[in-house]
């Protein structure tokens, strides 16, 4: 007993008491840890919502299947879409912002580091809130369920006599509390970036990461906050009687669906401008070539970030508008392409010539490349209004939106993983079990979500629970499954892969990649105040500089 | 690893950035707008669409007086900011304190007119989509002008209690940027409520 207690003790001094590391974790103000919080409370709520994709792809497998019933499925894809977009994605890019953009621009902190930690916690308290209505959303009979009107909600389905009880409160108010938080994480990102730059970083010469964040956070105060506005609305319309989207009192159901693809659109840009800037680190990096068309990049973005916001209605063509606005918003659809096309082209560009590294980062970043191209064709097809009059609302959409979503952002999301894990832990993350999940995670999307957009166009309407035997979508969707457990197989061996490489990974040292942004100047994992002295920068490629001393990128920008 | 950062070149003579400060609050004002904006447009497309009464032009009445407390507690606020950075305490604390009574001043007609539109006419927010529109879009601004005032209180009280300095001129032109936009809101909503949709 008594060599016990001395073992114990003889832990307590070697490190602090696990209540004080977890105080210091739930009061903590840095901008490193609070990244770290955010990926991990992202990476709990993507295998959630995962868990609940699964559901619906069993369910789906194969004709009248009896897996889970319709209450239960539509329960599924609402809580699915809703945790992945804003409780997934928004948490795990403002993680990645949050770790990067002040090592990247030399800064030791964020503007507001308890501005921070509040957005943080307003966003991790909304997802609470969305699960919560398991338990809360009949009231206080302990007997409630989750919201079932789908991630828009529309109107006049989210209304209080179609939508009885308060699950469909659950899901408003948890988007509510997590908007807030983001807009407070938006602030924080673009005054971080705007006055807390190192010596010598100019616009010109700051990272694509933290230029791409910039027009991110920009974008996400005006896009997220209609979304807010639009919540308002639909709590008034509950709650107190309104008749905003109340059709037999005057209102407007379209209304709000404008409102909510005023958000939803340009949402998509949100998550994929950060992802856009993993690759423009990582691509560079591992073709041994610095990024080609830096202002072109640059512009490219600030131009996609404009024009993303006058495409919404494209999501509205099937509910009959008119013809003006039908040509209207397929013009900027279109549009949009071109920027984005740019960006495609650069990428490529940088590669060209290169002495291309296959490591895991860059596997995936190629991956993301031939797929964000195949999403954008079928983007442009779905633009054009007469092309979504016949094939929105189906399978073919489900297909084209998760292309981007999964073959897009995730793709360029585990990149950024495998290229700033040793940053962030100071250990590698095992090359062999990357490939290994590179490639299960390639096969499975592949048969997934290429297989998907067949169905689609044979006419299955998307969130059916189940469909007739011998329509032709059987053996697809049999597949598509499959597909979907080869990808959950991927994401098993990436969650091994990053816990046996944090306790057994091989040790990264200050730069693994031999790279050429400042977070790669300090120790891994970085001091908690980041830079010994504030460093200075000559060009965008610092440590290039510091490596070659004879030859400074400084002498040609 | 600071032996890799001592070879980085020289500081730069000048190196001056914006204050944090400043691009937040203009960061939230643009976030703010766009909140104001969908409300505008939900009372701008609802506009004359009510099903029943009352309508706009049989209840409302402009409220002038409260507008013009408004806009003036703008130069109040600007010309107390401008004291303070000149360190001239009494001036400011003068200023702020009128600010902060103009502002009462105009939510109080607020009340009042809500009262009389409740109490006397009938128009709830639950009533038509005019009460509807009208009673989110007004209380939107109305709460952002609480919250205003409970931030100007709160820098009175602590100037009252001698803590607001020269020093901390930079945070309170801060707030009174964000006390401009509240007014600058009323402008737009003034216009909407009082003088395109009646």
């Amino acid at each position: 007993m008594s060599s016990d207690a001395m073992i114990l003790q003889n832990t307590g001094t070697a490190s602090p008491p696990w209540t004080v590391t977890l105080h210091e974790w739930i009061t903590t103000v840095d901008h490193k840890r609070l990244g770290i919080l955010y990926v991990l409370y992202a990476l709990v709520f993507l295998v959630i919502a995962g868990i609940e994709a699964m559901i619906m792809r069993v369910q789906l497998m194969y004709p009248h299947a009896h897996f889970v019933s319709p209450q239960v499925f539509n329960r599924m894809f609402t809580m699915h879409g809703t945790t992945m977009i804003f409780f997934v994605a928004m948490p795990v890019l403002f993680g990645f912002a949050n770790y990067l953009v002040p090592l990247m621009i030399g800064a030791r902190d964020m503007a507001f580091p308890r501005l921070n930690a509040f957005s943080f916690w307003l966003t991790a308290f909304g997802g609470f809130l969305l699960y919560f209505s398991l338990l809360g959303g009949s009231g206080l009979y302990g007997a409630g369920n989750a919201p079932d009107v789908g991630w828009w909600a529309y109107a006049p389905l989210a209304a209080k006599a179609f939508s009885p009880g308060h699950s469909s409160d659950y899901w408003t108010i948890s988007l509510l509390v997590s908007g807030f938080g983001s807009i407070g994480t938006g602030v924080n990102i673009v005054a971080t970036i705007v006055s807390m730059r190192c010596p010598g970083m100019t616009l010109n010469r700051m990272p694509l990461l933290a230029w791409l964040n910039l027009v991110m956070a920009g974008m996400v105060l005006i896009v997220i906050t209609p979304l807010s506005a639009a919540q308002i609305m639909l709590l008034i319309d509950r709650y107190l009687g309104g008749h905003f989207f109340d059709t037999q009192a005057g209102g407007s159901a379209s209304l709000w669906m404008h409102f909510f693809w005023i958000f939803g659109h340009p949402e998509v840009y949100v998550l994929i401008i950060p992802c856009f800037a993993f690759i423009s680190e990582i691509v560079p990096v591992f073709s041994r070539k610095p990024i080609f068309g830096y202002p072109v990049m640059v512009g490219a973005t600030v131009c996609i970030g404009f024009v993303s916001m006058s495409v919404w209605a494209h999501h509205m063509f099937t509910i009959g508008m008119n013809p003006y606005a039908n040509s209207f918003f397929t013009v900027t659809s279109m549009v949009v392409g071109v920027p984005t096309g740019i960006k495609i082209f650069n990428w490529l560009g940088t590669m060209w010539g290169g002495r291309i590294q296959f490591k895991t980062p860059m596997l995936f970043c190629i991956g993301f490349l031939f797929q964000f191209l195949i999403a954008g064709l079928t983007g442009v097809m779905l633009a054009s209004a007469p092309f979504d009059w016949q094939l929105g609302n189906s399978y073919f959409v489900v297909a084209h939106f998760h292309y981007v979503i999964v073959g897009g952002i995730l793709f360029a999301l585990f990149a950024a993983f495998y290229y700033w894990f040793p940053k962030v832990t100071g250990k590698m993350l095992s090359e062999r079990l990357g490939k290994l999940h590179f490639w299960l995670f390639l096969v499975g999307f592949h048969l997934c979500f290429d297989l998907m957009h067949i169905p689609g166009l044979l006419g299955m309407p998307r969130r059916i629970y189940t469909y007739e035997p011998g329509r032709g979508w059987d053996t697809m969707n049999l597949l598509v499954s499959i597909g979907a457990f080869i990808q959950a197989a991927g994401t098993l061996v990436f969650v091994w892969n990053m816990i046996i490489s944090y306790f057994r990974g091989k040790i990264a040292g200050n730069d693994p990649w031999d790279a050429w942004t400042l977070e790669w100047s300090v120790s891994s994992p970085p001091p908690a105040y980041n830079f010994t002295a504030i460093p200075t920068v000559a060009s965008r490629r610092p440590l290039w500089d510091l490596k070659h001393p004879e030859d400074p990128d400084s002498r040609y920008e | 690893m600071s032996a890799m950062t001592t070879p980085l070149p020289a500081t730069p003579a000048t190196w001056k950035l914006p204050y944090r400060g400043t691009v937040a609050m203009a960061c939230l004002i643009i976030a703010e707008s766009s909140i104001f904006t969908i409300f505008v447009v939900a009372y701008l497309y609802y506009a004359g669409k009510s099903l029943s009464g009352p309508t706009p032009r049989e209840v409302l009445e402009t409220p002038i007086f409260g507008t013009i407390c408004l806009l003036s507690s703008s130069l109040t606020v600007h010309f107390a900011a401008r004291f303070l950075h000149l360190n001239r305490r009494s001036g400011f604390l003068a200023l702020w304190f009128l600010t902060i009574l103009l502002g009462g001043i105009f939510l109080l007609g607020t009340a009042r007119e809500w009262h009389r539109l409740i109490y006397e006419r009938g128009l709830t927010i639950s009533t038509n989509l005019f009460g509807t529109t009208y009673y989110s879009l007004v209380g939107l601004h109305a709460t952002h002008v609480v919250v205003g005032l409970i931030m100007l209180t709160i820098v009175f009280l602590f100037g009252v209690a001698g803590r607001v300095g020269h020093e901390q001129s930079g945070r309170v032109e801060v707030l009174a940027l964000y006390w401009h936009f509240v007014d600058a809101v009323w402008v737009v909503v003034f216009s909407v409520v009082y003088l395109i949709a009646r």
